[in-house]
């Protein structure tokens, strides 16, 4: 199924003056002459939680490296907290916790002393609060109990909860989160979010980088998709949503009917569900040409489109990976 | 902007903790520690086996300088160490712990975490140099101690004979030792800046240590070549053996000095290098 959409629609324009984070044309091409990232504008607000989306291979962490000035873009500029990038790195980032393509560790240290070691490098951070902070770090993601076991003898979810726990050691205006609940179970994504929320009820900004929709639907104010190297849509979830309109689904034991009756262009069928895109007709009047035409109708419902619904259309592709 | 008020308007001038941090590092690995415990087993091996064996005949039969003074005074178990690590076991631990040094982390993805503390790229580099600079120290003075200990446990010790026939009192002989494992030390600074260079081109660790170690080994071999006698004087492995002036009565300065100078170029060099490759290239692993 695609549906096709007006440029318009998809590009939702976003004023921010005082943005957490800032971009312009931002590009990165890689020597092989590869294009990651197209020149992309984004606006990330203060005190938001902004779902960074996109399938594997799209350029969202390109771009994340960019930002944090890992890799120099090759053309445009961004900035961060305000301040151009990557000139006040030295007094910006201090501000930015990050977790990056996956948490990253010594292998022999334990994850205490991996976090200190972390600390020690930060000229700012103050010596006699360390072992503080790095508890109320490991505390805060749960790893408590496993601080002074070897980081290699962590599985997947408490590495990625030590990642998290290094991005905490200091207070943060701004958390860029690359994929922060790759390899957890789902009660560990469950505590991420809840993480995630509580941060931005603090009123740090959150940008989270995910390749599932789930998780930012939940858990974001705005949106930003990526695909193929450019950045296709951004803005609040509602503006997003609202670029697509509700779909209708009907379960029945005539489907081959109810698709007759419905009337509305590219119904799915599925065993005994029939959905469609409803488009600016009204579902009291499909009922009623449902119901007219004879068609046992078990139940019926419309549903505000879902962000993978306003996905697949802007990039006319499922989530899979970008080539 | 609550978090602005928790921190420290400003960085500490000096801090000296992530030095400590790398010290750390570098001194609690496993490998680098069997790597000076190996290095500590040279001075032991040749006392042991001169011990065992006394050997008879003189320097012109072979053998390593100093090997045969060694039963006349101890001191020279030190001397004769230190001349035995110097062409290869000494350069290969060296050209562990500084191709390691960027590399390892770039390879375990640590660097990208150190670099977003935030910990710039000059410093990072400056301790990661400190770390090896410090390792070229401890060994050094490793076998040093080390082989004066074993020494004057098995043999005796007493007024030290120079290389210029005089006779110095033993702790001026200690001096004259101390000197020569610091001007060893000193040598293995313009590998340990080579080896830094090398550890910021790549992500592989272990490429930067066997690339360190050959070049360590390549110098040695173009310099033993005499049809490549032009080559010698830019080489940096030329002037390691230079610290027999340091066994003198006055101390020749001219070698050692050359030396030091030579090294000093070497570090600057390859220092340079590796700040530029550091401070432009893309952290992507």
């Amino acid at each position: 199924m695609t549906i096709t959409l007006p440029a318009a629609a998809a590009a939702v324009p976003t004023v921010e003056v005082d943005a957490a984070v800032t971009t312009s044309g931002l590009e990165k091409r890689f020597r092989g002459g590869q294009l990651a990232v197209a020149g992309i504008d984004l606006a990330v607000p203060h005190g938001s939680v902004f779902g960074f989306l996109g399938p594997n291979g799209s350029g969202k962490t390109t771009t994340i490296r960019m930002l944090l000035g890992l890799i120099a873009p090759t053309s445009g500029s961004h900035t961060l907290l305000g301040r151009p990038m990557p000139g006040a790195a030295a007094e910006v980032l201090p501000l930015v916790g990050a977790l990056v393509e996956g948490p990253a560790f010594h292998p022999y240290l334990s994850g205490r002393d991996n976090l200190a070691r972390v600390d020690a490098a930060d000229r700012r951070a103050d010596p006699r609060t360390a072992a503080a902070r790095i508890d109320g770090a490991l505390d805060r993601v749960g790893l408590a109990a496993a601080a002074r076991k070897r980081y290699r003898a962590y599985s997947l979810g408490m590495r990625q909860r030590l990642g998290i726990a290094a991005a905490l050691l200091q207070p943060r205006e701004l958390l860029v989160l690359d994929e922060p609940t790759n390899g957890l179970d789902p009660q560990g994504t469950r505590e991420v979010r809840t993480l995630i929320q509580g941060l931005a009820d603090e009123g740090v900004t959150v940008l989270l980088s995910s390749h599932l929709l789930s998780e930012v639907e939940q858990v974001c104010t705005h949106v930003g998709v990526m695909h193929a190297g450019r950045l296709v849509a951004q803005g609040t979830m509602d503006e997003l949503r609202g670029t697509q309109s509700a779909r209708v689904r009907i379960e029945t034991t005539d489907p081959a009917a109810a698709v007759r009756a419905l009337g509305l262009p590219d119904p799915h069928v599925d065993g005994r569900h029939v959905s469609a895109v409803l488009g600016d007709r009204e579902p009291e009047k499909v009922l009623a040409a449902l119901v007219h035409a004879g068609v046992p109708v078990r139940q019926f419902t419309v549903a505000a489109a879902g962000l993978e619904d306003v996905f697949v259309a802007l990039t006319g592709e499922g989530f899979d990976v970008s080539g | 902007m609550s978090a602005v008020e928790t921190l420290p308007a400003r960085p500490a001038p000096v801090s000296t903790r992530f030095l400590r941090s790398e010290l750390g590092m570098v001194f609690r690995r496993r490998r680098n520690q069997v790597l000076l415990l190996v290095l500590a087993a040279i001075p032991v091996i040749i006392a042991v086996a001169i011990k065992v064996t006394t050997p008879t005949g003189t320097e012109a039969d072979g053998g390593p300088p100093f090997l045969f003074s060694i039963t006349g005074n101890g001191i020279f178990v030190a001397l004769t160490s230190l001349t035995v690590v110097l062409p290869l076991f000494l350069p290969l631990a060296i050209a562990v712990v500084a191709g390691e040094s960027v590399a390892g982390e770039a390879s375990l993805g640590t660097l990208r975490y150190l670099l977003v503390v935030p910990v710039s790229r000059t410093r990072l580099l400056a301790v990661k140099y400190a770390g090896a600079l410090v390792y070229c120290l401890v060994a050094a003075l490793l076998v040093a101690a080390v082989g004066t200990v074993l020494g004057a446990l098995l043999f005796p010790v007493g007024p030290v004979t120079l290389l210029s026939g005089s006779t110095v009192p033993y702790s001026t002989g200690l001096v004259r030792l101390l000197l020569v494992a610091l001007y060893v030390a000193a040598m293995m600074a313009g590998l340990a800046a080579i080896g830094l260079f090398v550890s910021t081109l790549t992500e592989s660790p272990i490429a930067a240590m066997a690339t360190t170690a050959v070049l360590a080994v390549t110098s040695q071999v173009l310099d033993s070549v005499p049809q490549l006698d032009w080559l010698g004087p830019f080489l940096f492995s030329h002037y390691w053996l230079n610290f027999g002036d340091l066994l003198r009565d006055p101390v020749a300065t001219e070698g050692p000095i050359r030396g030091l100078l030579v090294t000093a170029a070497y570090v600057l060099v390859f220092g340079s290098l590796a700040w530029s490759r550091m401070t432009t290239k893309d952290v992507s692993s």
